[in-house]
């Protein structure tokens, strides 16, 4: 068996007494889509962060395509390939959608003391950028601010930077909260064309979207993982049902 | 259509400032040159604030600091005999970007009203270095017994062609900016200033960039400091003071933060009406400080964002 993409082993993380991250071990394997639910308070949101390395855990470790980045900040954890979306969209505002992915397409472009050619003329930057903006669905509206977008677009053009950034591992926190349901069903299935081309973490409370996207799905409870499996399994498991879906329990 | 326009009104403006020695001369008034020396040299350094303040929203607090430096280095220079200009500027310039290194080292680090704090505090430990310079003119200050010179290209002692020498400067800094928030290097520091942690999340580290710029801005005050110098031929800590600098920054927020003429305009708009309003009555501040606050409250993007056409980089 192959060593998986991602490898979470035994990851800690307190606040005071509440262990909001317990012990959390985890793989994900190259190529699938992995989802991570659970009830609100679980501490998902801890643990993406931990993943994406705004934030370090107590305790554990993290491995990345082999090579231990537990010690890694963001920026370093972005240029081993790992990207990740935030739960509130998290876009440069004042600035044009092509400058957005723009920008994304030049963290990874080498360094950027380059004092004298406009950014915005440089093909290098813009040409990737556009073409990622039209498989997202935004190619036309590269010029417009990004402030200006709708919710929904937001969400798309922050997709569109992570996919700028060429990662092995994408992370994704609630892509479609906050969506409409058009928005919502357009985003699922433009996150279902990068299905095996692109390894996903999944963070999201939309069970529809959960189901139809995972590969495997985890449950997190109380910072615990508490099964993981197939939408199948999950689906099926009595301990899931009790902890997570409550009352559904006694059908 | 706008870019033109923006640009037409630059040219105009630019070009009446060029005229400004002609008529002077015509009217027989070189006080107007002596004043809009002085008004240009301001306006370097507020367009050099403007490059971190504006573009990368560091607010510094400290900016006079440069002007110091760059005085200092003319003046101690000159007290030793040295007063070759190339020199000179060379040690205005490499002292004022070593001093921001290592202010900006430490600022950096902080953010939101920590850097303003330790920005000031930077540069009023500077203030009292110059004050307890007592073979330097201590608390008095000291004359400059002579201009820089540079060995007959252009005399600093003639007004007008020191006028010219400034001018110059002024507008190769404004393209200098214009140039540098453009470029890949400004496009990080003015996404860190938008977004930070969306920064870091795509892979930026902003901290040497924004270093970098703080250099740069430290560098071109610097040249504010010598030109400053040479024009009133009288080196004081004051340069220094606090509240130079809060006039600088002023200044900018005044012309309008963020914007490539801005600072030139709030220098400009700044200083002719102290200058005016001194003229009229010894309380001008009173009319002064309510003007401020008006264009702070009602002109969002300050003066240039009256301006028919827009300026701002987007």
């Amino acid at each position: 068996m192959t060593e998986p993409l991602l490898d979470v082993q035994g990851l800690v993380r307190a606040f005071g007494a509440l262990r909001a991250t317990d012990g959390v071990t985890l793989d994900v394997l190259a190529g699938e889509t992995h989802a991570i639910i659970g009830p609100n308070g679980a501490g998902k949101t801890t643990l993406i962060a931990q993943l994406a390395g705004n934030l370090r855990p107590d305790a554990g470790r993290i491995r990345f395509a082999g090579e231990d980045i537990t010690a890694l900040g963001t920026a370093a954890r972005s240029h081993k390939g790992l990207a990740r979306s935030f739960q509130i969209t998290s876009i440069y505002r004042e600035f044009s959608v092509l400058d957005n992915v723009s920008l994304a397409v030049q963290a990874h472009a080498g360094h950027s003391f380059r004092f004298w050619r406009a950014a915005r003329e440089d093909e290098a930057l813009h040409v990737p950028a556009r073409a990622i903006l039209n498989e997202v669905g935004l190619g036309g509206r590269a010029e417009v601010l990004a402030a200006n977008l709708a919710h929904g677009e937001q969400r798309q053009l922050e997709i569109a930077m992570v996919l700028a950034t060429e990662p092995r591992l994408l992370l994704l926190d609630e892509p479609v909260a906050g969506m409409g349901v058009d928005e919502s069903q357009r985003m699922v299935e433009f996150l279902a064309t990068l299905k095996g081309r692109q390894t996903i973490v999944l963070v999201e409370h939309d069970m529809d979207a959960v189901f139809t996207l995972a590969d495997r799905i985890s449950v997190l409870v109380y910072g615990r993982i508490i099964a993981t499996g197939t939408p199948e399994e999950i689906r099926a498991n009595r301990d899931v049902r009790a902890a997570y879906l409550g009352e559904e329990v006694e059908d | 259509m706008r870019g033109r326009l923006r640009l037409l009104l630059l040219i105009g403006g630019l070009g009446l400032i060029a005229a400004v020695p002609l008529i002077a001369a015509f009217f027989d008034q070189p006080f107007y040159i002596d004043l809009l020396r002085r008004v240009m040299i301001f306006a370097i350094a507020a367009l050099s604030l403007n490059l971190i303040l504006g573009y990368g929203g560091m607010v510094s607090f400290g900016h006079a600091a440069y002007l110091g430096i760059g005085g200092y280095a003319v003046a101690i220079l000159a007290q030793h005999g040295i007063y070759d200009g190339f020199v000179q500027l060379a040690v205005a310039v490499g002292a004022s970007a070593l001093v921001a290194l290592v202010i900006g080292a430490v600022s950096i680090r902080t953010s939101g009203i920590y850097f303003i704090m330790i920005t000031l505090a930077f540069t009023q430990m500077l203030y009292y270095l110059g004050i307890s310079l007592d073979q330097y003119g201590g608390d008095d200050g000291m004359r400059l017994a002579k201009l820089s010179d540079f060995a007959g290209l252009i005399d600093l002692n003639n007004g007008t062609a020191f006028y010219y020498l400034i001018f110059t400067i002024m507008v190769a800094f404004l393209y200098t900016v214009h140039r540098i928030v453009q470029s890949r290097f400004g496009m990080v520091i003015r996404a860190a200033k938008s977004n930070e942690p969306r920064s870091h999340a795509i892979g930026f580290s902003p901290y040497l960039y924004r270093l970098a710029a703080f250099v740069i801005a430290g560098a071109m005050c610097g040249v504010a400091g010598f030109l400053l110098v040479n024009h009133t031929a009288y080196l004081t800590p004051d340069y220094m003071h606090w509240t130079r600098s809060g006039e600088i920054l002023f200044m900018v927020i005044l012309g309008g933060i963020g914007t490539s003429i801005g600072p030139v305009l709030g220098a400009f708009v700044f200083l002719l009406l102290e200058d005016i309003l001194a003229e009229w009555t010894e309380h001008w501040q009173i009319i002064l400080g309510p003007f401020l606050i008006l264009v702070v409250l009602f002109a969002k993007r300050g003066l240039a964002g009256l301006i028919p056409g827009g300026d701002r980089h987007d």
